[in-house]
């Protein structure tokens, strides 16, 4: 059964460290090219087709900016 | 299916702790501090045990730990935390006790309060975050930096025969009888965060039965005292921390 993910970044508290992105198995995250409040980079689902809701991302954000949501399709 | 049609309540499978205060924490991007906050609350939340834990939180960047995690807390002078956790442990004995400690504080100034709350034997967990430098004062070397590390004292890197070797802190107290559990653990991937997860778990609950001290030492990252980007970082950590302090329980007697 497939499975349908979305992540949901809290963008003003992303500190842009990209932790989330190397540890993502599906290469769906990337850093933005514009920036928050603080001036960082923030994290963003650059290809939202290719998430599966894993929560590796959440798991490993060191700021905990990350919601996951998951779907069985 | 569109993302918004996903964004529901119902399908949320995970979301920040609701004992993680909803505050902007202090530490720099990529700090492993945070990681471990989140592990410890939670592990609190998932244990159901908010209103019975006091935290000692301790003198360095974690110093502020007291505003990021809802349950009660004391701050303790540099390194002092096990003592003061063995007096609340005792004043309050069905209470859960944790200290958070760094390595500048519980390896450099507060070698005799671990030693010696380890050797008691106290009902308490230790969470000891190791990342081999004083991260606060400006990334001077610590008694747990690797030979060779450059730091802001160590300029030309930690020799032995000036400054000793990298302590083996959980080692050396698992050589006491007082402590039921040691184990090290980290915190640079989501299989290594949840197996450090568990780990808390059990002392948690090794500390309700009753077993003795449990020390928790995470391998962690100092990105900016190391000069590095944060994944730039974990990976040096894999390749020169984990030889001198590789992962892994150390001691168990917890029949957990």
């Amino acid at each position: 059964m497939a499975v349908k993910g979305v992540i949901e970044v809290d963008v003003e508290l992303c500190k842009g460290c990209g932790v989330c992105i190397v540890n993502c198995p599906t290469g769906t995250i990337a850093l933005s090219r514009q920036v928050n409040g603080k001036g960082y980079n923030y994290s963003y689902m650059e290809d939202p087709e290719n998430c599966t809701g894993c929560t590796n991302c959440a798991v490993v954000c060191p700021d905990t900016v990350i919601t996951v949501y998951r779907v069985k399709i | 299916m569109n993302i918004s049609d996903i964004i529901k309540p119902e399908n949320k499978v995970y979301a920040k702790s609701r004992l993680l205060l909803d505050r902007e924490m202090h530490y720099c991007p990529g700090c492993s501090h945070g990681t471990v906050h989140k592990i410890i609350a939670e592990t609190i939340d998932e244990l159901n045990i908010q209103e019975q834990v006091i935290g000692i939180s301790p003198v360095g960047c974690a110093v502020l730990a007291y505003d990021y995690i809802d349950i009660d807390w004391q701050e303790a002078a540099h390194g002092r935390a096990p003592a003061l956790a063995t007096a609340i442990k005792r004043l309050y004995p069905e209470k859960y006790v944790f200290t958070y400690q760094g390595d500048g504080d519980l390896a450099s100034i507060g070698t005799g309060e671990i030693v010696h709350a380890c050797n008691r034997g106290d009902n308490i967990t230790v969470i000891f975050v190791n990342n081999a430098i004083y991260g606060m004062t400006g990334g001077q070397m610590a008694p747990t930096t690797l030979e060779g590390m450059k730091t802001a004292t160590t300029p030309r890197g930690r020799s032995h025969i000036s400054s000793g070797f990298p302590m083996k802190i959980t080692e050396m107290l698992a050589l006491l009888p007082g402590v039921v559990y040691a184990t090290r653990q980290s915190v640079d991937t989501p299989a290594a965060e949840r197996k450090a997860k568990k780990s808390v778990i059990k002392a948690f609950k090794s500390q309700k039965l009753k077993k003795g001290t449990s020390f928790i030492e995470i391998v962690s990252t100092c990105n900016s005292g190391w000069k590095m980007t944060p994944v730039e970082a974990n990976t040096w950590m894999r390749e020169n921390m984990f030889p001198v302090f590789p992962p892994g329980d150390v001691k168990d007697e917890t029949g957990l």
